[in-house]
């Protein structure tokens, strides 16, 4: 005798009603709370640059800190094969909107990113945005400050940050990575704010425009050395090679010596 | 009143859900770096763990035995959802720490198991507290673990510093297993052992007992 609440009809029935009030659950949390979390990753991102630039108290800051000094930082997409900074024109022609441009939702999306050969992968990406977007932070006219985001394979996964530089282009101001997997007390420390000051003032290019900026095992020494973390060669080895991809020739090295030659306006 | 108050406190020390019935032990050692994050992962799966008994109880006489286990699912993956965008609307930095975790809650041994064992054959109030009860068992043990491993493993309790570091000028040197997941496994083994010397009752008769050396005529 098959009771009535197990016949086929009504598990189709309860079935059928779950689905209907399950998914009007989830996409009404999803719906409604979306502009807060929006907003969240938003102020998140913001606050890294902000770390990267040496500009964040993480004790005395309120969010409304952050996006008063946030305000100075103006965004550019620059595109990395042609090596500069795009106009307002080209950026409508590609249809990036330079208010909710988001480079790390595009990376799929072969309209604005690209596989990396394997021969250059140095960083050990597999894929890169074309348009990636930095900050530039100009005061009185003159160029104060540069951030541009910058990935890398670690040892368990890609490391995200952004790298400050002077205006210059040459100087680092600081490193910020907002998203890794590595171990947390070895690799994980490269977010340890005795390691990330080591980085302000530290050369990047040698004389003859090649990347010398390197994390070293030892000691580091000098404008150019980096002491590497102990117990974390691999996550070291990984910050060197996503130095030597994205400030190097495939990276941002034209795109700095246009800056640094004709500022940022095209 | 003293159902309630049983349904309550017993997934405290008497059936504790990690200690006594080995269940949930994955997040345990995930999510206990720092206790803020276990706290909120703690609530995460209480909250979870009541409203999904609350749920089932309420239809579980609607429920057809054949989609019985799927209908579970559904409702405890939609309330997690529901808890994951919560987190990450009011707790972004937090649930940027949990990541995966607060997802996983969805295979979380415990919550299945409340819906199964309990939900389905008790009325909602009850199932509510029940889920509450074993909540708390949950929270118990990984506040515990989360303490020892914080304050061991960076000096620190609630991110305040207790045990001023070696590397800040401090005097402690702090113990990096501690920030690694094995030596979770250590504490949950040390707390069930302390749990099992005071409740004898608690110690699971032997499934099998080591024979003794056989001499050579035993062999044959």
């Amino acid at each position: 005798m098959v009771s009535s609440k197990d016949s086929t009809s009504k598990t189709l029935l309860v079935a059928f009603c779950l689905c209907v009030v399950c998914s009007i659950v989830v996409s009404g949390t999803a719906v409604i709370l979306k502009p807060m979390q929006d907003a969240n990753r938003i102020l998140d991102r913001n606050r890294n640059i902000l770390s990267a630039a040496g500009l964040f108290d993480a004790q005395r800051d309120s969010d409304e800190d952050v996006q008063q000094k946030f305000s100075q930082f103006m965004p550019h997409i620059v595109d990395l094969n042609a090596g500069r900074i795009l106009s307002e024109t080209e950026l409508q022609q590609l249809q990036i909107d330079i208010e909710t441009y988001d480079q790390r939702l595009v990376i799929n999306d072969g309209n604005y990113s690209e596989a990396i050969d394997r021969l250059y992968d140095v960083a050990n990406i597999k894929r890169r945005v074309i348009y990636p977007m930095i900050y530039v932070v100009e005061q009185d006219g003159e160029l104060e400050t540069i951030v541009v985001p910058v990935n890398g394979y670690g040892l368990w996964g890609i490391l995200y940050g952004f790298l400050a530089l002077q205006g210059d282009g040459n100087t680092v101001k600081g490193l910020a990575f907002y998203e890794l997997k590595e171990t947390p007390g070895l690799g994980a420390e490269v977010r340890n704010p005795n390691w990330t000051a080591l980085w302000p003032g530290k050369q990047i290019y040698e004389a003859d425009g090649s990347v010398g900026l390197r994390v070293v095992k030892g000691r580091g020494s000098g404008d150019f050395q980096i002491d590497g973390l102990s117990g974390a060669t691999l996550t070291s080895r990984g910050v060197d090679n996503l130095l030597q991809y994205w400030l190097g020739e495939d990276g941002y090295a034209p795109v700095l010596a246009q800056i640094r030659n004709s500022g940022v306006q095209n | 009143m003293s159902g309630v108050k049983q349904i309550l406190l017993t997934p405290l020390f008497e059936n504790n859900p990690i200690a006594l019935q080995i269940l949930g032990v994955c997040s345990a050692l995930a999510v206990t770096t720092q206790l803020n994050v276990t706290l909120v992962m703690c609530v995460a799966l209480t909250t979870v763990t009541a409203f999904s008994n609350l749920f089932i109880s309420l239809i579980r006489n609607h429920m057809p035995s054949s989609i019985r286990i799927i209908v579970q699912m559904t409702i405890i993956a939609s309330l997690v959802i529901a808890v994951d965008q919560f987190l990450q609307a009011f707790a972004y930095e937090i649930s940027k720490n949990l990541s995966v975790f607060v997802g996983l809650i969805i295979t979380n041994c415990i919550v299945m198991g409340r819906a199964e064992a309990f939900a389905m054959k008790n009325p909602p109030a009850l199932s509510f507290l029940d889920g509450i009860g074993n909540g708390l068992g949950y929270s118990l043990v990984l506040i515990v673990v989360a303490s020892v491993r914080e304050l061991f493993g960076s000096g620190s309790l609630f991110s305040i510093q207790i045990l001023p570091l070696v590397e800040n000028g401090g005097w402690y040197q702090a113990n990096g297993l501690m920030l690694l997941s094995p030596s979770a496994f250590f504490i949950i083994g040390f707390f069930i052992w302390a749990l099992r010397s005071v409740k004898k009752d608690q110690v699971e008769t032997r499934d099998y007992r080591i024979a003794s050396h056989s001499t050579e005529e035993g062999a044959f």
